[in-house]
Parts: structure tokens; sequence; C-alpha cells
């Protein structure tokens, strides 16, 4: 049995006005609004953090981890994700940010970067290998992994199967400190600073492999007032800046497609791009595509709901502070390649949220209800009725989790012929 | 009586602004009713590339969607123009596309080879002047 969901991304119900904002633009079709409040379908939800961007009444909010939670553990080691980087404009060198993090109360500061730099030489390797289905697809992005599973079932075949940046930052992080200092890597705390939810969620619940190495997500917006401050006095230690140019690149859309092949890639961002492409890449319409960088931010990590400053403000920062060099290459040890877990201990399985019913021929019986009820709805898609399509106002009544008369439209109609019903039997008892 | 599912979804010749629609929605479909990802991928490509053909080649004509329970039939029924040597036009490389086709980046002369190797069963039917029948069905057991 699967466990329960754990997810990042929770509706606080109290704010929520009822609005269609979130409904619109949830690209797994999870929210609907009943009872005058939105709800989330748990076992649709990817966690992309779109619904947090549109609401206006910020309702929609990101379960993270507060700063107190590194006390948890005798040793602490913040994990930067590069886009932390990009949220200060004025910035002269990534080592300002590392240094303001360890003054923050962390005994070591280990760059997701260099995960990253490892990531990209593992997938690398992997572009070798011509049996692997193309594209390959990129694993980076979480909420992408997620609408894969939900959405795109036959692509989960193409997603590499290695693992994320900040897992592998994680696990060399614990394993160098406790070295270095000889302690027990069990009192080691990892602690990634995430850009987003899905990271987060994927902390709790990762998806190729069953337990992340990664002890926590605290949200960049939660620490971006301190480290701020403790950037301008910190003591600057050159030591901790170790990841290259082509690591710092992974913050923004196209710097993963980049480090890992630089020929018939595709870096595509925001997740609507995302499902187009993913759609054609389905049928075969992008020939001769080696490797799919997909991003469900718009400009990539940068872009992520939990950072402070604007994607665009942030990926110009990004260029500038990752052109240290000017042939970048990886920094990687050839022993980081085989010391660590960097590959996918199990299968991603498809996630069958989509699906009307477990037998065949009921979801047919459901379909053909479907396309009956459809066919008498007006076709707004204004969401008035809590669902965000008449389409999926179709599906919901079938369903059993709405029920006509929800639409205002119809409900108008019938008032209509109730009152027409009304007049008329009015003038037959005159007579 | 085994319960059969047909939708049809018309197709305009030289409609470039929405081919492509109509493979959409058969592949949301299919994923509604769990159709497992193996056949799903093979209908996608088929379906997408028999769609394409009558926007390209056709005066237009009809995709048909058939799911039973051992299998998903699609069945694309043009108004013609027919092909004069089938076994000519099922030849890798062959293609009759236009040069906006070809700008587009279609005429690889692989679609219907492609169809032919991603269906379980494969049929083409044709007639100059009356018009072309391509049968496919995907079995799902």
């Amino acid at each position: 049995m699967e466990q329960k969901r754990f997810h990042s991304v929770r509706l606080e119900g109290d704010k929520c006005r009822g609005c269609t904002n979130c409904l619109k633009r949830c690209p797994t079709e999870a929210i609907r609004v009943r009872g005058g409040r939105a709800h989330i379908i748990d076992e649709r939800c990817i966690d992309c953090g779109e619904c947090i961007r549109v609401c206006s009444y910020h309702a929609k909010v990101a379960v993270t981890d507060p700063l107190s939670a590194i006390s948890r553990f005798k040793y602490k080691i913040a994990l930067p994700a590069p886009s932390l980087y990009g949220q200060f404009a004025d910035l002269k060198s990534i080592s300002q940010v590392l240094n303001g993090l360890k003054q923050m109360g962390f005994d070591d500061v280990f760059e997701v970067a260099r995960g990253a730099d490892v990531v990209s030489r593992a997938i690398r390797e992997r572009l070798k290998n011509p049996d692997l289905p193309r594209p390959v697809i990129s694993s980076a992005c979480p909420a992408i992994v997620r609408l894969i599973q939900v959405r795109f079932p036959d692509l989960i075949d193409h997603i590499v199967d290695v693992r994320q940046p900040m897992e592998v930052a994680a696990m060399i992080a614990r394993r160098e400190f406790a070295r270095a200092h000889d302690v027990n890597p069990k009192d080691v705390g990892c602690f990634f600073i995430s850009p987003c939810p899905a990271k987060v969620t994927a902390i709790r619940n990762p998806i190729g492999h069953d337990e992340s190495a990664v002890d926590g997500g605290i949200s960049v917006l939660e620490i971006y007032g301190l480290l701020s401050s403790q950037i301008r006095n910190a003591p600057i230690d050159l030591t901790l800046e170790q990841a290259s140019d082509l690591g710092v690149g992974w913050a923004r859309s196209g710097g993963e497609s980049i480090a890992v092949s630089p020929e018939n890639s595709m870096a595509v961002d925001g997740i609507e791009n995302c499902i187009r492409v993913l759609e054609e890449i389905e049928d075969n319409r992008l020939k001769g595509l080696e490797f799919f960088e997909g991003a469900a931010c718009t400009g990539g990590c940068v872009g992520g709901p939990l950072n402070f400053e604007n994607n665009y403000v942030a990926r110009s920062g990004i260029r500038r502070l990752a052109s240290r060099d000017p042939n970048p290459d990886l920094n990687v040890d050839n022993g980081m390649m085989t010391k660590y877990d960097l590959y996918d201990s199990k299968r991603i399985m498809p996630n069958s949220a989509m699906k009307l019913d477990d037998d065949l021929m009921e979801a047919m019986r459901k379909m053909e209800r479907i396309e009956k009820i459809y066919s008498e709805l007006p076709g707004f898609d204004c969401g008035s009725c809590g669902s965000p399509t008449c389409r999926t106002f179709a599906e919901d009544i079938v369903q059993g989790d709405a029920t006509k008369m929800d639409c205002i439209h119809k409900m108008k109609e019938q008032l209509r012929v109730m009152a027409q019903q009304m007049v008329n039997l009015a003038q037959t008892t005159r007579e | 009586m085994a319960v059969i599912l047909e939708k049809n979804f018309p197709v305009e010749a030289g409609a470039f602004t929405t081919a492509g629609e109509a493979s959409t929605t058969i592949k949301r479909t299919l994923k509604q009713l769990g159709v497992n990802a193996e056949v799903l991928r093979r209908v996608s490509v088929a379906c997408y590339e028999v769609e394409l053909n009558l926007v390209i080649h056709s005066l237009g004509g009809t995709l048909t969607l058939l799911v039973d329970p051992g299998k998903v039939t699609l069945i694309s029924k043009d108004v013609g123009p027919g092909i004069p040597d089938i076994e000519k036009a099922m030849t890798e490389g062959f293609s009759t596309a236009s040069a906006e086709a070809r700008t587009l980046g279609f005429g690889a002369g692989m679609g219907l080879p492609n169809m032919k190797r991603n269906a379980s069963e494969f049929d083409i039917q044709s007639e100059v002047g009356v018009g072309t029948t391509i049968t496919m069905s995907f079995a799902l057991t």
C-alpha cells in the first residue's frame, strides 16, 4: 500500500474566497471549489506551486521547515540551491552568500551546484547509452517528473535515472564532514535551501528512491531577511565556493542542458510550455532530440515561488555570477562517481489519478456518460461550478462529485423553464 | 453486448493550425480509460502520423477512435485524392509532401511505415479519385 501522500503545497481554508484563479491554472486539474473553498485533490497534486503564485488571497501556502529545525542535529550543513545566489542584486561573489549562510548557525555549507556538477557528469555518461529512449528527460524538476507520472505515463521510461543535485550534494556533504571532523554521520543534518515546494515534497517523498539524504527543506523566503544582513558582515572564506560555472548555471532554464549535452538538447520553462512539448515528444515529433530539460517555473529554478527576487533579475544575476571561467568545465573528481548512490534505486511508477476507473469496461461506460453530459453544457469553462472546465465538470458529475445544477447556466435555464410553467399554471387556474 | 466507445474527429485539409488536436484529445481519452503506457505510446505515434497525413495529403476526412475491451482501433477515412501506388507509398523514404509541408519538417517518407510498425494490425485501402481508408488496431492484452 502506498503511504499517504505528503504535500508541501497546502490550502489555508479561512483565507480562501473560493475564486477561480488557482482552479484555472492547475496543470493537473487537481483543484475544485466546493462549499465556497478550494480543495486540492491529493492524488493529482504535483506540488508545482502554480496555485501559490496566482492566489490573490495568499490562501495557498508551501509547508517548509523553519530555520529552527536545524537544531535537531548536533552538526548542521546548509545546502543552498544555486538559485539562491540570484536573490541579491548587488552580490559581488558567491562566497558572500555561502559565508553569510555559515554565519547563520550552520557548521558548514555545501553548494548544491557541486551536486549538479556530479549529476551533469552522470547524465553525460547515461547519454552515451544508445539504448535509452530519446529524448532522455531530465529528472531535476520534481514537479515535471510528477507531471509525467500523472499526465504522460508513457514517457516515464525517458526520465534519466540520476538523482537530483540536492540528494547528491547531501550525500557528499555528510560523508566529507563526518570524515573531516571525525563525527558520526547520523549527527550531521543536511538542510536544503529551497526555491520551491516541489523539492520540499521530494525530500519527504522521494521519487526514484526510498529515503532522501536531505534532512529538511527551508525556503529561501524563510532565511532571506537574516541572510541579507549576514552577507554584509560575514568574513570571507573562499574555500566554500567550489562549484563550477556549469553547476551554478543549473539555477536557470537551459543551464542543465549546457552542462550535460551541448548539442541536440532543448530547455523548456513554464509548466504549460512543458506540457505542450511533452505532447510533441509523445507523438514522436521531436526526432533527433537527445535531451529534454523541463522546468515547471518560468526561467527555471530562479522562478521558484519561494524565491524573493523576480525570476528575470535572478536569472541575469546568475548569468553574471556564473561567468568566472572563460572555459568552464564540471568540477568533479572521479572518486565521486563511484563512491555515492548517484542513480535511482527504484522504478518511477505511473500515477493513475486521471483514470476514470480501474476497470476498462466501467471506464468506457463513464466516458460515454461524460460525453453526453458535456454535450449539454454551455462550454464557457467559467469555473463557477467549482470545476476548472465544463469537461472536468462532466467528469466530476459522473464520478459523483458534482451535480448538474452546480452549473449556474444550467440552473438559470431551469429557473426560466420553471418560471414559464408558473406563468402557464397561473393562467390556466385564472380561467 | 460489448461496450464500444466511438469518437469521431473531422480533419480539414491543409489546416496546420489545428493539426494534432485530434491526437491530443485521443491521447487524453485513452489515458482516462487507463490504457497501458506501452500501447498508449504506440497509439500516440501512429495517431499523430495519420492525422498529419490527413492534413498534408488528403482533401479532408475523418479520424475515428474505437475502443472495445480487447483493442484500440484508429480509422482514417478521407475523400481523396487516393494513392495510385500503395506499395510505393509504404516504402520508407518515399514522400509526395509539398514544399510547404517539408519546410515544416514533414515529408521524411516515414509516415505510413511508422504507422504500420506501431500498430498491431494495419490495413490500407485506396482508390484514386475516391479516397483512402487506413485501419489500425492496437491490442490491449
